[in-house]
């Protein structure tokens, strides 16, 4: 089976364990494609794809748009802050809009859980999920395990732990979702109050202390504290929180044991990990961007191969 | 379904031979030359000459590679079946080179017009020739014409040329079928 059983990227958990693996075999072909020499191929020609950012990004942005770029699809980027968006149009209005430039495939993160689905049942484009609220972020889950994949060969029976703030982080969902589909065990670990109450529903168990957790795990992956969605103090004081849940390279030396260490950035250096960590050999943080275009090309070529003429 | 054998190991061989003389012949020790087999099924092939050129006639250095072309193909989108690629290894850049670009069957030519975008990828070659085991003269879609080939055929469209290798159906032949 070459093909997804989706239509969309909306989320991980609507995915079936052949379509992570039909996406990481292409994106193999595609890693090989960006480090020639000219990092191009034309097979989206034909295709336009419109990235609708209502929520700020730096590397999603750009990863996307040199993923459509590379596989020469043509590209219009759109933010809200500098939209009509402003002046009160509504989102099929815009997006209905945009796709009347006879738009194929939209990309969109948007501040609200669920955008992308509601997207998906009102408009005619393929919808690719590039994060929406806290729900879920779907293309940085596969390339979390692609990474994963890549440094371990497998992700089948390893043991991951996701560290930090998850209950605003849509990378956790995403990831928790995909890895499971792999056949890995996932712990999280965290201040309790950022912890969701949902968590052990998904089969999930809940660790509160770092040590216990860093030696169980195979790979670490630390998410940002996200003070931006942060209504009220879910802990004390970063100070705290960097002394119960930073990572630095001692806590690493007195595991006895190698572990991945993982990031999705942005990074908030010293708080939830140390400069000495995330720049060690042990991290695979760049790594983890640089499959993101190869990772993105994969999820692209394969919906629009999809698209009728 | 009826099949005939076009060319049995033994012809094969010879083929194979002669091949490997006439690139000997334009391109001496292979020291500017580098020979791709087009992926899946140009591959035997390439392996096949890279192989023979290098026991039975003493080439050392010889430099092969595997493209696979899936991306430069001008029918994304137009098939019913998807276009699952295969991994390329090419291993060394092109450019300034003398390339051989060589698959089992020319047939439209709309592979190769793929693999001339395809290897540009790696860079701007000094010359680019043509080298495949059967030329199916009267089907061509493209003006594209091989340098070096092991047998012309005079198949209609209807009929299918199919070329097999040992490494993969236990025998070097080549069939002509007839649906």
């Amino acid at each position: 089976m070459s093909e997804l059983s989706v239509e969309h990227l909306l989320g991980i958990k609507y995915l079936k364990p052949n379509d992570i693996d039909v996406i990481f075999k292409t994106a193999d072909h595609f890693k090989e494609v960006i480090n020639r020499p000219i990092k191009k191929v034309p097979s989206l020609r034909d295709i336009t794809i419109a990235n609708l950012f209502f929520e700020n990004s730096t590397r999603t942005k750009l990863s996307f748009e040199l993923a459509e770029k590379r596989l020469s699809a043509d590209v219009i980027n759109f933010s809200a802050n500098q939209s009509s968006v402003k002046k009160g149009e509504t989102l099929i209005d815009t997006v209905n809009n945009i796709l009347a430039m006879k738009v194929d495939i939209v990309v969109m993160r948007h501040g609200n859980v669920g955008a992308g689905v509601f997207l998906s049942k009102h408009v005619n484009a393929k919808i690719i999920n590039a994060g929406d609220g806290t729900h879920e972020h779907p293309t940085q889950a596969l390339l979390d395990s692609y990474s994963i994949r890549e440094k371990l060969g497998t992700v089948k029976g390893k043991k991951i732990v996701i560290i930090g703030d998850v209950l605003h982080s849509r990378v956790a969902l995403s990831n928790i979702f995909a890895l499971q589909l792999q056949g890995a065990e996932v712990k999280v670990c965290g201040p309790t109050t950022l912890i969701p109450k949902y968590i052990s529903s998904l089969g999930v168990q809940v660790e509160t202390d770092l040590k216990k957790a860093l030696e169980w795990c195979d790979v670490a992956n630390v998410l940002r504290v996200q003070h931006e969605r942060m209504d009220i103090k879910y802990f004390p004081s970063t100070r705290e929180y960097t002394q119960l849940f930073g990572i630095n390279q001692e806590i690493l030396d007195n595991l006895g044991k190698k572990i991945v260490i993982m990031h999705p950035g942005p990074i908030n250096r010293g708080v939830e990990i140390t400069s000495d960590v995330a720049d060690s050999n042990d991290s695979i943080i760049l790594n983890q961007v640089e499959n993101g275009v190869a990772v993105r090309m994969a999820v692209i070529y394969l919906l629009a191969q999809q698209i009728k003429r | 379904m009826s099949r005939k054998t076009l060319l049995n190991s033994k012809d094969i061989e010879i083929i194979l031979h002669r091949l490997a003389c006439e690139l000997i012949e334009n391109h001496n020790d292979f020291s500017n030359t580098v020979l791709i087999g087009l992926q899946p099924r140009g591959s035997y092939l390439a392996q096949r000459l890279a192989e023979l050129l290098k026991k039975e006639y003493h080439i050392k250095n010889l430099e092969l590679g595997l493209l696979d072309i899936t991306f430069y193909r001008d029918d994304f989108r137009r098939k019913d079946t998807p276009l699952a690629a295969e991994t390329s290894e090419m291993n060394f850049l092109i450019e300034d080179k003398k390339v051989v670009i060589i698959d089992d069957v020319l047939f439209s030519g709309r592979s190769i017009r793929a693999a001339l975008s395809a290897i540009q990828s790696y860079g701007r070659p000094k010359n680019i020739e043509l080298l495949v085991l059967i030329d199916r003269r009267f089907s061509r879609h493209l003006p594209i014409q091989p340098n070096y080939k092991g047998r012309q055929v005079d198949a209609i469209n209807e009929e299918r040329v199919l070329v097999t290798w040992k490494e993969t159906h236990k025998k070097d032949a080549v069939f002509i079928e007839l649906a």
